[in-house]
């Protein structure tokens, strides 16, 4: 019988503890998709962050590291810059990332380290239990926003990817979704490519996916798919920020 | 290599490193400790494979340390107190996931911005942990360049022995001073292959896969995995503790002091025996695990004990706790970046003297 279907090696066979409707577990997939089809398990580092992808050194069957809060892109700058041969890469949520690690992320981005960054942006805390994250949307309510965020009070969502593009040392930023299948293949090819160019030396790439939280939003998963297309699309657009020749 | 150079502690303590294979270091500037990064910064790329790194914050500079450690390799960092305190979290996450490296902590006065000049006031911070949770670290603190020099090179021995972050202590005076200095031929003990570094793995690897972390959601994992970081420091307690003891045999005043402090305290003893005063002088080394049995041993024919610190007052209570009451401990401490001098320690010695204690 012919096979037409196998699960990717790069995953274990660990049940994954996202909430039902997550995109995390397509995102999971995505990645592990792209290592194993370019033949790099045996090299892959990947560095999980804090957050609802704690967990992700169970599911990403590879060597890992478990990072502290924010901290993912430094010690992935430490675990390559001793062994250049392997490829790195972080797996980092918005929290993470845009708030508490923004400055590890930006010098990370601004060194060209030669990384790849999977930056999974729900615009909610979710392993928290809902708080307000730096690319909460204005008047999105969350448990630290019950009345919604108000940008006078506490600002405007942070877009990471516009921010980092106007960087000089990046490589390559792209900010896909993962709301449909046409999205979800344009995902997996953004991914693919981030990996590559790692492969070639080229330097920090970094793939912006918008992700849904039906818990924390409060919304079944068929609602946060359309939310996320009707009301995080238009706040954080699509298509590739930059890309180094 | 072998011959005496005249040297920088800060500088020393970087040739050190490099010489016991040390080939990653992540840093930030801060006085007092600024030579350590750029000495580090014009040697590491002479030599293969080496690596210097300015992070852009302390907070990412023990974090690459974490990474860089992870995957095998002898790394270190370096600051100064309030940039250490900045690391605390990235210390105990380094200990949580029983990594080495080798961490140096040229103290300087606080708290808060504080001063750059000398203290010893992270004694708290740096024997207790400093970081969150329970764990403990080994700390070696030198009183000159060349021990400075030695201790450095066995810290990157002891972490990869016990998989634990070494702390070495010292001050700004130790960091800035210029002393002869003999590098010595560094030999690598035997040690075990790091077996658990994330280097790459595949399902046919003859080990299992790396997971470099600390985060044990099962609360009697947990316990379990902190009672094996206590068996390890146990054996830490039983065979890493070091001192340095002079004229205690007969002495009725035992001066105890660290780093800088107690070579200032041994002018005053060499003066005061001199006076008549027998006074001896016990240097811990370690300053965890500290080292009771010297003075334990002391307390026994002693008619008083003497702290000194640069400090308001921070090993003394290590001091207190092991001599258990059984004779009165002093204290005299300059705090603040002020170093004590030795007439002011000979006063402190004389006033014991004089009050029958």
């Amino acid at each position: 019988m012919a096979v037409v279907y196998e699960k990717t090696k790069m995953l274990t066979d660990k049940p994954l503890h996202y909430c039902p409707g997550c995109t995390h577990g397509i995102i999971h997939r995505l990645v592990a998709e792209a290592i194993d089809e370019l033949g790099i398990q045996g090299k892959t580092i990947g560095v999980a962050p804090v957050g609802c992808a704690v967990f992700a050194y169970d599911y990403f069957n590879c060597d890992m590291m478990e990072a502290a809060h924010g901290r993912a892109p430094a010690v992935a700058t430490g675990c390559k810059r001793v062994n250049p041969g392997n490829i790195v890469f972080t797996y980092q949520g918005d929290g993470d990332l845009a708030s508490i690690g923004a400055a590890e992320i930006t010098h990370a981005a601004a060194r060209n380290e030669n990384i790849t960054v999977i930056f999974v942006n729900n615009a909610i805390y979710g392993m928290t239990g809902g708080q307000m994250a730096p690319t909460t949307l204005p008047g999105q309510v969350t448990t630290t926003s019950p009345y919604g965020r108000d940008v006078n009070h506490c600002g405007y969502p942070i877009r990471i990817s516009e921010m980092l593009a106007t960087l000089e040392g990046p490589a390559y930023i792209n900010r896909v979704s993962v709301h449909d299948v046409k999205n979800i293949m344009n995902a997996k090819k953004a991914i693919k490519r981030a990996f590559e160019l790692q492969m070639q030396g080229k330097g920090f790439s970094l793939i912006e996916v918008l992700s849904t939280c039906p818990t924390n939003w409060g919304m079944t998963p068929k609602e946060a798919l359309k939310w996320l297309e009707d009301n995080m699309i238009p706040q954080y657009p699509l298509g590739v920020k930059k890309e180094r020749e | 290599m072998g011959q005496k150079m005249l040297m920088k502690g800060n500088e020393a303590i970087a040739e050190a490193a490099i010489q016991a294979g040390c080939r990653f270091f992540f840093g930030y500037p801060i006085t007092p400790q600024n030579q350590i990064p750029e000495y580090m910064s014009k040697r590491m790329p002479q030599v293969e494979n080496g690596c210097f790194l300015q992070a852009e914050s302390e907070v990412s500079a023990i974090n690459m340390v974490y990474g860089a450690a992870g995957a095998g390799a002898r790394v270190m960092t370096s600051s100064s107190s309030p940039g250490i305190s900045l690391k605390q979290e990235g210390i105990s996450y380094i200990v949580g996931a029983e990594l080495p490296c080798v961490i140096v902590n040229m103290v300087r006065g606080g708290p808060g911005l504080g001063s750059i000049q000398p203290a010893q006031s992270d004694y708290y911070q740096s024997t207790r942990g400093g970081g969150h949770g329970d764990y403990r670290m080994l700390v070696l603190a030198p009183a000159s360049v060349q021990e400075a020099v030695e201790l450095t090179q066995q810290a990157f021995d002891l972490a990869d022995k016990y998989r634990n972050p070494v702390l070495v202590l010292g001050d700004g005076l130790i960091g800035q001073m210029m002393e002869p200095v003999e590098m010595p031929e560094y030999v690598k003990p035997e040690l075990p292959e790091k077996t658990w570094a994330a280097t790459g793995w595949t399902p046919d690897s003859d080990r299992e896969r790396a997971i470099i972390n600390s985060l044990y959601i099962d609360p009697n994992v947990l316990e379990k995995h902190n009672r094996k970081l206590y068996e390890k420091y146990a054996v830490m307690e039983q065979t890493e503790c070091r001192w340095q003891e002079e004229m205690t045999e007969d002495a009725d005043y035992v001066m105890v002091a660290y780093g800088t402090t107690a070579r200032i305290c041994r002018s005053a003893m060499r003066k005061l025996r001199d006076k008549g005063v027998k006074v001896g002088l016990i240097r811990p080394v370690t300053l965890w695990p500290f080292p009771n049995a010297p003075i334990q041993a002391a307390a026994k024919h002693a008619k008083a004990f003497l702290t000194v610190e640069m400090s308001m007052g921070q090993m003394v209570d290590d001091v207190r706790l092991a001599v258990d009451g059984e004779k009165p401990v002093a204290f005299y401490g300059r705090t603040g970046g002020v170093v004590p001098t030795v007439r002011e320690i000979m006063d402190e010695v004389e006033k014991l003297a004089k009050e029958g204690k």
